[in-house]
């Protein structure tokens, strides 16, 4: 068969055909991977709450459905959890803030009193080697373990700014980002800037402590 | 050419990374570990397979003025198709490679076999060339992202050889990108000249 012609007909047939198999091809695929992909996702978030919340997987637990709380700038999201027999377990927030890189997306678990119970990194971009520790550094029996302190009651902040938290070696900046998300979300579940360090923050100037911490 | 022939010119005679030099941003982007080496490389292996074949079939039906529009709207079909397969069935590995997946469409090595082999060749061939391109293209990034690993944290897959504290953090880091893959490059190039 000979090639065709580069007329101007057969040039818009082609480019047509092409991009309606392509289109086409694309919805199917979408049809067939939309439903994994939406399950993936409340799965990794349903995983994500019950292990800051330090539930069992199997354990059955009501998550009521996610509150969204907006303080000034900074969107938190606010999932309230409780037992099978209705008794309140605490909460799981999360929130981004600007680490090193933009986006470190945090996840905290706070009982009804509001200490910590775990949290989970779900996203972030920090220096590999450095920074990038910060899904363990902070977890029980790593060097800056924050679990079981209250933002409320303990000074939730670096020692570098007089708190009682040991930053990552050579990461400041991302222990700082890390600590200012756990007292914004603390506070934006307890309500009133009570918290050490960041009373500026649940004001309408949301970026208060943004600047004082980076 | 045999089909042997063609697929080992993809892997070894002109391998994509240390011979034609193409495709440079994934590889220096993607090679933090072997494990996200290996897996950018099978994720363009499919890419390249699938593209190839379909424009070596659709080669005399595409006139020759339309053909990149074409190749890319093509091209860009597969990586589309990949990006949500992977994040529906292997989202770990979607999400270490994140950006790069997209950016499949514009790697010079699927547009270039598109033009200089699939447009001229048969589509079995065509089949054979997109394998032998892109294991030469896994091989080389597993290969660079095995060294990096190795000398920026100790470790190769995920197992650890020595303790990360005797890494070099800067071959994790971009830096290391360069400098790996230019001493990988000097010592083929060196091993193939004897």
């Amino acid at each position: 068969m000979k090639k065709l012609e580069s007329t101007l007909g057969n040039m818009v047939i082609v480019l047509t055909l092409v991009s309606l198999v392509a289109a086409g091809l694309l919805a199917v695929m979408n049809e067939v991977t939309s439903e994994p992909i939406r399950l993936q996702a409340e799965q990794k978030e349903a995983n994500g709450i019950k292990k800051v919340l330090v539930i069992g997987a199997d354990e059955q637990v009501t998550v009521a459905p996610a509150e969204t709380k907006k303080v000034g700038e900074q969107e938190f999201i606010i999932y309230k959890v409780s037992g099978a027999d209705g008794k309140e377990l605490g909460a799981a927030v999360k929130t981004s803030v600007q680490g090193f890189s933009p986006n470190l997306t945090v996840m905290v678990g706070f009982d009804s009193k509001g200490t910590i119970k775990g949290y989970e990194i779900l996203s972030q971009a920090e220096t590999p080697g450095l920074g990038a520790n910060v899904p363990t550094w902070f977890q029980e029996g790593g060097k800056g373990n924050v679990i079981g302190m209250n933002p409320g009651k303990d000074k939730v902040s670096v020692k570098k700014d007089g708190g009682d938290v040991e930053a990552i070696t050579a990461s400041t900046i991302t222990s700082r980002a890390f600590l200012k998300a756990i007292n914004l979300e603390y506070n934006a579940l307890f309500g009133n800037g009570n918290a050490h360090g960041t009373t500026g923050a649940t004001s309408t100037h949301g970026s208060t402590g943004a600047t004082q911490t980076r | 050419m045999s089909k042997l022939s063609i697929m080992m010119n993809g892997i070894i005679k002109e391998n994509p990374i240390f011979v034609l030099l193409l495709g440079m941003c994934p590889t220096l982007g993607t090679t933090t570990s072997a494990i996200n080496g290996l897996g950018m490389g099978l994720a363009t292996t499919f890419v390249l397979l699938c593209s190839n074949t379909v424009i070596s079939s659709l080669k005399r039906v595409i006139p020759d003025m339309v053909r990149i529009p074409s190749f890319i709207v093509i091209i860009a079909t597969f990586v589309t198709v990949l990006q949500m397969l992977l994040q529906a069935y292997v989202p770990s590995l979607y999400e270490s490679l994140g950006l790069f997946i997209p950016l499949i469409v514009v790697n010079c090595i699927v547009l270039g076999r598109a033009e200089a082999f699939a447009a001229k060749n048969s589509p079995l061939n065509s089949l054979f060339d997109g394998l032998g391109m892109g294991l030469g293209f896994t091989l080389a990034l597993t290969l660079l992202g095995s060294v990096r690993e190795i000398l920026g944290s100790g470790k190769i897959f995920g197992l650890t050889l020595w303790s990360e504290e005797y890494g070099c953090l800067a071959f994790v880091l971009a830096p290391g990108a360069f400098l790996a893959l230019g001493y990988l490059i000097a010592i083929i190039n060196k091993m193939k000249t004897k």
